[in-house]
């Protein structure tokens, strides 16, 4: 008898054929597989299934069994069937993201996982950037992606699965936990969560869903600008501002400093586009606000990336490094604080 | 005892060039994954170069002004601990100059290790 020792690759191969088969009432074959992304959880892949003659062209997200993910992980990203439901609802309202097709069940074996439709186009900050062919979309990201935010804030909060609400004051509480659990002192830190704290702007009626990590390096792009938005993990309800805020944190300009719109356009151009798609003036001290805040934020995950690796969760030179690109954001706060509208 | 050179700026900007130059290319064509990361660790080792050759003085102008600023005594963590503890109460904040100037001054130094190109 010979035993046969089944990779991951092959595994993942085997039960998408049998769950791809089942979603399309035909048999599937499995054609390329290839493996896109993400450590030991949060993985993505690349296949094309071969379905009654007609190529599909496909992505699955997948969460394999049994991998912890560490608590503030687990208190901030949605599990993988949320997540499924939260981009269904999303690409029915119109909103420009990949087509979520099915979810895997248990005995498929390959943990939390679901199969979208794979969408053309780079996420590669450096491409869309500098790279010749994207020098058209170059002048058209800003607006789309004020445009594109506005659809996800129109998505109807009755179509959602239920999120968490995350306002101004709990995200604030968030940071200052973390700081607590990492420990050392962060007094610039410290000075902008305080003025954070004493302008944070009131809870809203109804709140809204956010897609909470909306930046350049979670959407696809191709010559003709923005094609699909990405990376719906973060997921919650509350006030869209804090999308249009994060999406112009320096860090995702990624060197195009006098871009504060993802490194593609001017903070009005994003607001311009956003107010004729939402017919919701943006109201410039809380974006502002959102902007600040968004600083801090990606400040504090640095820390809590060097932290993974320092407290032996994972074994990770990139992680230990991002924790010396937290002073980044220190400088841009200090900035911040004195351009206040 | 004195080492003999090269200094450890010295052998680290040469561990760098060398990787950067000849591993660097190699790893890209060989497995563009390990050539990603190789250009992280070569950043890295750049970080730790300037760190030697600028943090000890930069962490003494920084603990001379906390003891200036917070007119006590002590380590450089407890000093930036008890500054932590009065902006998180609010106690002190951005409309203190002397603070703004002591900040401005620490991350100026701070990010000339860290990343001295970030504007």
């Amino acid at each position: 008898m010979t035993v046969h020792m089944q990779s991951e690759a092959d595994q993942v191969r085997l039960a998408l054929a049998a769950a791809t088969g089942r979603h399309f009432h035909d048999a599937a074959e499995v054609e390329t597989l290839i493996r896109q992304s993400g450590g030991a959880s949060r993985q993505t892949w690349s296949f094309d299934a071969l379905v009654g003659g007609q190529h599909h062209a496909l992505i699955l997200r997948r969460d394999p069994p049994a991998k912890g993910k560490s608590d503030r992980e687990q208190s901030v990203s949605i599990d993988r069937a949320t997540e499924f439901r939260v981009l269904q609802a999303a690409h029915r309202a119109g909103v420009r993201a990949p087509e979520p097709l099915f979810e895997l069940v248990p005995e498929d074996g390959l943990g939390e996982a679901y199969v979208m439709r794979r969408v053309g186009g780079t996420a590669i900050a450096r491409k869309l950037l500098r790279d010749p062919p994207y020098a058209a979309a170059r002048g058209r990201i800003a607006r789309q992606l004020g445009e594109i935010a506005a659809a996800i804030h129109a998505t109807d909060p009755k179509t959602l699965p239920p999120l968490k609400r995350r306002e101004a004051a709990d995200h604030i509480a968030g940071l200052r936990r973390s700081l607590d659990l990492l420990g050392g002192p962060q007094p610039v830190f410290e000075l902008a969560l305080t003025w954070l704290d004493r302008r944070k702007p009131a809870p809203l009626d109804r709140p809204l869903l956010v897609h909470g990590d909306y930046r350049t390096g979670n959407y696809l792009a191709d010559e003709s600008g923005v094609t699909a938005i990405l990376d719906w993990e973060l997921a919650h309800l509350g006030d869209p501002l804090e999308d249009l805020g994060w999406l112009c944190v320096k860090s995702w300009r990624f060197g195009a400093i006098d871009k504060p719109a993802a490194g593609f356009g001017s903070r009005e151009e994003l607001w311009d586009a956003y107010e004729r798609a939402s017919g919701r003036r943006v109201d410039r001290m809380r974006a502002h606000w959102w902007e600040v805040f968004g600083t801090v934020h990606w400040g504090v995950i640095c820390l809590n990336q060097a932290w993974k690796h320092l407290s032996g969760a994972i074994k990770s030179m990139e992680h230990a490094t991002i924790g010396r690109r937290a002073v980044e954001t220190e400088v841009d706060l200090l900035q911040l604080l004195k351009a206040e509208p | 005892m004195a080492q003999d050179r090269p200094t450890a700026s010295e052998l680290l900007t040469a561990v760098a060039d060398f990787l950067r130059e000849e591993a660097v290319p190699a790893l890209d064509r060989a497995d563009p994954r390990l050539g990603f990361q190789m250009r992280v660790a070569v950043n890295a080792l750049a970080i730790l170069e300037r760190e030697g050759r600028l943090g000890p003085a930069a962490d003494a102008r920084e603990h001379d002004r906390l003891v200036r600023l917070l007119d006590r005594d002590g380590s450089l963590e407890e000093l930036n601990r008890e500054l932590a503890r009065q902006l998180r109460t609010g106690e002190r904040d951005e409309r203190d100059a002397n603070l703004m100037a002591h900040l401005d001054a620490t991350i100026a130094d701070k990010i000339a290790i860290a990343n001295p190109k970030w504007r």
